[in-house]
């Protein structure tokens, strides 16, 4: 089926073209941090994880977010959302190896990586978090190519797939559910100490990821005459305005308890966030633009869809913007603010402000243009084959 | 696609899956951690936790435990004396030195009382307080956050004496165990430290680029039967003492005995094993 990605138009090309011009810089910034050392990030002693890692984060959270569509379909028999199963399922493969590449990006060791499974430690959430993020890669692998490969002969899915369909729903949940752990169980880290971290991220996943691929299926309707059709984008957009108001929810709730209790290391990471920290004399707020953007944008996406839900107005281009701007939004609020935010004030209460270098930024938009490059790919094998079979 | 080949490559990627997860999977069901509850071999230091009451209840001592205990009243007003401590370790342990705070790698420092111990009031503290800076280094905690966090034993508590040691040739630079100590007390090596090192010590091991490091009690001076490098630089003081807080005939248990002393972020349940007199 592969030999689908090999056939396309100019457009097809120029934009694998386009793509590849950010891998190659992306790859010799990494050539140079690999060759020279993570001195090149804008890490440190105070603020040690940074972009990569707030990258990872988010993307597991997209990964996840494909359970938006195989639930409805497979549990639910949501026929409406048959077309596009397929997209989520291959935009967690993306999503999953765009992770573990920022995951590489950042350790200080990567030709060591094996030690994680050399010396496996049960006790710590990497570990689990590896084995998760590896399980729902497999999981997706199978079942996207068996059921696409099924297709394309015009038979039914082998039944045993469906075991492993069924695994993928749980595994979904804990791919993020892991990562979540990854920040929440740490003592001295207020920000990300709290129980609702998890449930947090699952909702912005379940936002942002189905988000991505409505405006996939809105460029590929321009682009590649693949129509999802309107009423899945329609039931997608109200998954997406749910998911998105919990996600806005849970926020107010983290402020309600900082805020109201009055606990200082409850509030700092906030108050870094959205109204910059007084901290001797100088003040740190040089996220607050970006999380007030986060915060507008998040809004004017909702009162978009909902205002075009109660008027009946049905546009692709509102659709598409609306999306982009919840998808924005949440990355905003857990690809940078969430790690940053909860890093700035370090267990010795001092602030540090993180910027990243273009070394790194060159890094991170070099395997962001992979993970584009990737979806491309994929996409353009399954909708070539339902387009094969629908007999275009 | 040819039909053998396709069949060729799906043996191949299972086989290579199998392959890849099997030394986890045979490690951890032949783990004693995961046997029993029996105290196993490093790694395995939290993992008998739950026998033990939580956070505050006192338990049975057991075996060596090392602790250290800074008399601060002896260092009051004598900032060089700290300094002397922190060059002898940055001596013997090799610690390149970085003029910015970013790429800075350090064992132990002196901070500010409200940096060091954060969840303490400062509010009208004492003159002694506001202007002096206390020592600050990692506090071998009983319950190491950074070992229970670290996905590959790289750190890892000792079971023999309580320290809580690094093996940097297994660290991966994931800088997890960072994230997991609320003492700050972990730096990682951004640069070559190699590069960085004023005056080199042929007895302890340089790092390489790329792992974690910190304070490791002088384990290696331990062996020898010397003492921690920062308390024989100012031992005519007496401000620094060490042993074994579970031996009640120490020296430092019978300090501790005597003095009341405070720790730092003792809320935490971390069981700290560094005590201060301020």
């Amino acid at each position: 089926m592969i030999e689908k990605a090999l056939k396309g138009n100019s457009a097809y090309w120029m934009w694998l073209a386009f793509l590849s011009a950010f891998i190659a810089v992306g790859a010799i910034c990494y050539l140079r941090q690999f060759f020279i050392g993570m001195g090149l990030t804008g890490m440190g002693r105070d603020l040690s994880w940074g972009l990569y890692i707030s990258q990872f984060t988010f993307l597991v959270g997209v990964a996840a977010g494909g359970l938006m569509l195989v639930l409805p379909y497979y549990i639910h028999n949501y026929k409406v959302f048959g077309r596009i199963t397929i997209l989520g399922e291959f935009l967690a493969i993306a999503a999953l190896i765009m992770c573990l590449m920022f995951i590489m990006a950042d350790i200080g060791q990567p030709l060591r990586g094996l030690n994680m499974i050399l010396h496996p430690t049960p006790n710590s959430m990497l570990f689990w978090d590896m084995v998760v993020l590896l399980g729902y890669l497999s999981l997706n692998l199978i079942c996207g190519w068996v059921i696409l490969t099924a297709e394309k002969k015009q038979v039914k899915p082998p039944k045993w797939v469906y075991i492993f369909v069924y695994i993928s729903i749980p595994f979904a949940v804990s791919i993020h559910t892991v990562t979540a752990m990854l920040y929440c169980g740490l003592p001295g880290r207020h920000f990300w100490l709290s129980a609702i971290t998890a449930p947090r991220f699952l909702a912005s996943a379940f936002a942002a990821g189905p988000a991505l691929i409505v405006i996939f299926c809105l460029i590929m309707k321009r682009v590649a005459n693949f129509d999802a059709g309107k009423e899945a984008i329609n039931k997608l957009t109200t998954i997406i305005m749910y998911a998105a108001l919990i996600n806005a929810f849970f926020v107010c709730l983290e402020f309600f308890v900082g805020w109201y209790s009055n606990i200082p290391g409850h509030k700092h990471a906030l108050e870094y966030l959205f109204f910059g920290l007084e901290h001797g004399g100088h003040v740190y707020n040089n996220l607050v633009p970006f999380m007030w953007t986060s915060v507008f944008l998040c809004f004017g996406g909702l009162l978009l869809f909902g205002y075009m839900k109660i008027a009946k107005i049905d546009n692709d281009l509102l659709v598409g913007l609306g999306c982009l701007a919840i998808f924005i939004a949440l990355w905003l609020d857990k690809g940078l603010g969430f790690v940053f935010g909860g890093l700035a004030v370090n267990p010795l209460n001092e602030v540090t402000e993180y910027y990243p270098t273009a070394n790194e930024i060159g890094i991170t938009l070099g395997i962001w243009a992979f993970g584009f490059a990737l979806v491309t790919i994929l996409y353009k094998v399954a909708i070539k084959v339902e387009q094969e079979v629908e007999g275009h | 696609m040819d039909n053998q080949r396709r069949k060729f490559l799906k043996m191949a990627g299972a086989t290579a899956l199998a392959g890849i997860s099997a030394p986890a999977v045979v490690k951890l069901t032949a783990s004693p951690a995961l046997a029993s509850s029996a105290p196993a071999g490093h790694g395995a230091a939290t993992q008998d936790s739950h026998a033990q009451p939580a956070a505050h209840g006192e338990e049975a001592p057991k075996g060596v435990r090392l602790g250290l205990l800074i008399d601060m009243r002896k260092l009051y007003g004598k900032p060089e004396l700290m300094d002397k401590a922190i060059a002898a370790c940055n001596k013997v342990h090799n610690i390149p030195h970085y003029d910015d705070r970013k790429n800075e790698i350090k064992w132990i420092w002196k901070t500010p009382f409200e940096n060091a111990f954060v969840d303490q009031s400062v509010y009208h503290s004492s003159k002694e307080t506001k202007e002096n800076d206390f020592l600050v280094l990692c506090n071998h905690c009983d319950e190491p956050p950074c070992v229970r966090v670290c996905p590959t034993k790289a750190t890892f508590r000792d079971e023999k004496n309580g320290i809580v040691a690094m093996d940097y040739h297994r660290c991966i630079g994931c800088r997890f165990c960072m994230m997991g100590c609320p003492y700050g007390a972990r730096s990682f090596n951004w640069f070559d430290p190699r590069d960085n090192i004023k005056e080199y010590n042929p007895k302890f091991p340089t790092r390489m680029r790329g792992v974690v490091e910190k304070c490791n009690f002088c384990g290696e001076r331990l062996a020898e039967g010397l003492e921690p490098a920062c308390l024989e630089a100012i031992k005519e003081t007496g401000a620094i003492v060490f042993g074994d807080i579970n031996d009640p005939n120490s020296e430092i248990s019978q300090v501790l005995a005597k003095e009341h002393t405070i720790q730092r972020n003792s809320s935490l349940g971390t069981k700290p094993s560094v005590f201060y007199i301020v």
